[in-house]
């Protein structure tokens, strides 16, 4: 049961053959078996079962709110929940506790969503591993699958490094690995640079960036204004439009969403390609590209190109400078948004206070971890009057050209763009720290931060397993606003593919069955 | 055509050969008519025949995705100067962001990123405007100005950690920030 989709699970509570409750006692009972994972910083066991008897009492009635009620889901630890907990993962904000829901989080509960928990993340989600967390790393749920451990049993040679775990990729980390573990069915993610899409990649899971301006960002805790949104993680591209479909629309207190209605959409069951053009940007094969995403994005474009799609090679010229202009105008932005901690309204205080500067400088040296705090330094570095112009204003320059690129690719008639999301599978642990975070954003965010730095719709799917027996995904880069073509275009790729579900090697072995029932001997 | 350097490629079976790969690639998609002799850079002459840009793989298949990187390496002689921080600037930064250093890692991992930074500038921008937003050909939504909700104090007041009556208390202002060394001795005897 907990394998499903959120689409078949939605219609095993419409059937009656699960009731919320049981559903959602099933996945805290799952969560705290997956607890070694360490993916949730807050389970919020009461709220979670109070929510599911309330959609037990809706579904009884036959007065059900629509696709997600009764579905247990989890939210990144950057989105404000009112009486819950939200850290960012920080000294800064530990204990904090919100008093208003996020806009996306509102709209989740007004479905009748069931909130599992918080998941973690890198620290106020500047990371590529969820690595960089005050509750500890998050585990990659694959590294436990039944799947990895008997490819590491066929070559002795690896299991030595057997107990060293694989990383999340960040910084939703929790997110993809609640939902890749099977603990929810959904959960919401941040994408800056890629936050979302990177760590769906080496989970095996869906991870869809929508447009910028499509979904509200009020109440996400902001890294970089002019890139974040808020992102969705699911098991299959269906269950992404589903959630886009309740989260999408301008929100008031939102100025950056766009104020033309959203109409959410379904996705066809049959697809036909004929009349797509997809578009392999050549610059994608970057250095460092392993072989077996490579073999598997080319026989991606094969198998477009087989089933009647235009498949067209493009270009995007200044890809290659993108990660640079990206990572000037991320710690430029993050100066500023870091600069309303300061202790004297929420979050940590320093006790050191002999004058106000002095308590915010010691607040923020106690609050900040060294990964924050550089980024901040660096983003005043770059603003400071002798630099503005050689640094910041370049790179503002810079994002236009590889916006225009963008835009020239698709107006030539190139429906969506078909790229790898990251340059291997999940790495270990031990290997991914031996490089700083700065140097690890800047390799693993190479092909995911283009879309955010022109703030296009990306999603990226798991298409096959490496060699590793490790998830390997490829990424759907599409026009602004054009969600419903993207995702049709993935969908049709997702059921060629038919990538197989995680086997959790222990776990899965004390996930019994569910008990089948009739909606009359539960109305009894 | 563009005249930057183009990239070409061969068709196994067809009667051109490609005798070499260009140095630097750089292209759009390739509209080339059949047959044409086209010039590339330098002492470069290859025939071509194509509606879009190939590359091959093992030669039996013709795939769009590139089997090798497309990246040119960035050489340290087009980069500007190295600049290293000096004292009074690192000390400058800290009053600024109100963050410290920490120790000389720190100073370390700055200058690698403005080194890192620095390859900005081998990228041409003559003529190009910033951009501020992706959403700048767009009218900015703005709300009619009436108050909606709030009344909120208590609530607001309750994440605060001092807090007087209704008001956030705030330690004396009007004080200067130490000097640096002042600061580090503070900033090691506060909670970690």
């Amino acid at each position: 049961m907990l394998g499903l989709t959120l689409r078949e699970v939605a219609l095993a509570l419409r059937e009656g053959k699960v009731s919320p409750t049981e559903l959602c006692q099933r996945c805290l009972h799952f969560i705290r078996k997956t607890k070694f994972l360490n993916a949730y910083v807050t389970v919020t066991e009461e709220i979670a079962l109070k929510q599911a008897e309330q959609a037990e009492k809706r579904f009884l009635k036959g007065e059900t709110l629509g696709p997600l009620d009764g579905i247990p889901i989890a939210v990144k630890d950057n989105f404000s929940t009112a009486s819950i907990q939200t850290t960012c993962a920080s000294q800064m904000l530990k204990g904090y506790i919100p008093p208003f829901n996020a806009t996306v989080v509102q709209k989740l509960l007004d479905q009748g969503a069931v909130l599992m928990g918080k998941t973690n993340l890198d620290e106020f989600a500047m990371g590529s591993g969820s690595t960089d967390t005050i509750f500890g790393p998050v585990r990659n749920p694959w590294g436990y699958s039944r799947q990895y451990q008997e490819r590491c049993a066929q070559n002795p040679e690896d299991t030595k490094d057997s107990s060293d775990w694989l990383i999340t990729g960040g910084s939703s980390g929790g997110s993809a690995a609640s939902v890749a573990s099977l603990t929810c069915f959904a959960s919401l993610g941040s994408d800056t640079g890629g936050s979302t899409r990177n760590p769906a990649a080496n989970c095996g899971v869906v991870g869809l960036k929508p447009t910028y301006g499509l979904l509200s960002r009020h109440g996400l805790i902001p890294l970089v204004n002019s890139m974040d949104v808020p992102g969705i993680l699911t098991r299959s591209v269906h269950d992404a439009a589903t959630v886009l479909g309740v989260l999408g629309g301008h929100d008031p207190k939102d100025s950056t969403t766009v104020p033309e209605p959203f109409k959410p959409f379904s996705l066809p069951d049959e697809i036909d390609v004929r009349n797509v053009c997809v578009g392999i940007p050549r610059e994608y094969h970057a250095p460092g590209l392993s072989k077996e995403i490579l073999a598997h994005w080319t026989k991606a474009a094969e198998l477009f190109e087989k089933a009647g799609a235009r498949v067209v090679e493009v270009s995007l010229p200044h890809t290659q400078h993108s990660i640079v202009c990206y990572h000037v105008l991320c710690t430029a932005e993050v100066a500023s948004n870091m600069a309303r901690f300061d202790g004297l309204e929420y979050g940590h205080r320093s006790t050191i206070d002999s004058s106000t500067e002095v308590m915010y400088a010691s607040t923020r040296h106690e609050g900040f971890n060294d990964v924050v705090r550089g980024r901040i330094l660096s983003g005043n570095y770059f603003l400071l009057k002798q630099n503005y112009d050689r640094y910041f204003v370049k790179a503002q320059k810079v994002r236009r050209l590889i916006s225009n690129d963008f835009m020239k690719v698709f107006s030539s008639g190139v429906d969506v763009l078909l790229t790898p999301t990251t340059l291997s599978d999940a790495s270990r642990y031990s290997e991914f720290i031996k490089e700083d975070n700065r140097t690890r954003s800047a390799q693993e965010d190479i092909f995911t931060q283009c879309a955010n730095m022109a703030g296009l719709p990306a999603v990226t799917l798991p298409v096959a397993l490496s060699e590793r027996n490790l998830p390997i995904s490829l990424q759907f880069i599409g026009q602004g606003f054009r969600e419903k073509n993207l995702l049709t275009v993935a969908k049709w790729y997702e059921q060629q593919v038919k990538f197989p579900l995680i086997e959790f090697q222990d776990v899965a072995d004390h996930v019994s069955e569910f008990p089948k029932k009739t909606k009359s001997a539960s109305a009894s | 055509m563009s005249s930057k350097s183009l990239r070409f490629l061969i068709f196994s079976g067809s009667r051109w050969k490609l005798l070499l790969r260009p140095a630097s690639p750089r292209c759009g998609v390739l509209r080339c008519p059949g047959g044409e002799f086209v010039a590339g850079g330098g002492s470069l002459r290859l025939c071509c025949r194509l509606q879009q840009t190939a590359s091959t793989t093992d030669g039996s298949s013709k795939t769009k995705v590139p089997q090798s990187p497309t990246w040119e390496p960035v050489s340290e002689r087009q980069l500007p100067p190295v600049r290293l921080l000096g004292c009074p600037q690192i000390s400058w930064i800290e009053r600024l962001a109100l963050v410290d250093f920490r120790n000389q890692e720190g100073v370390a991992r700055l200058e690698k990123a403005i080194r890192f930074a620095d390859q900005l500038h081998v990228v041409d921008t003559e003529g190009v405007e910033p951009m501020d937003s992706v959403l700048e050909d767009r009218q900015l939504y703005l709300q009619q100005d009436c108050v909606r909700g709030g009344n909120c104090a208590e609530q607001l007041l309750r994440t605060s950690r001092r807090t007087v009556e209704e008001y956030f208390v705030a330690p004396p202002g009007n004080i200067p920030l130490p000097e640096r060394d002042e600061r580090s001795s503070l900033l090691k005897n506060s909670e970690m």
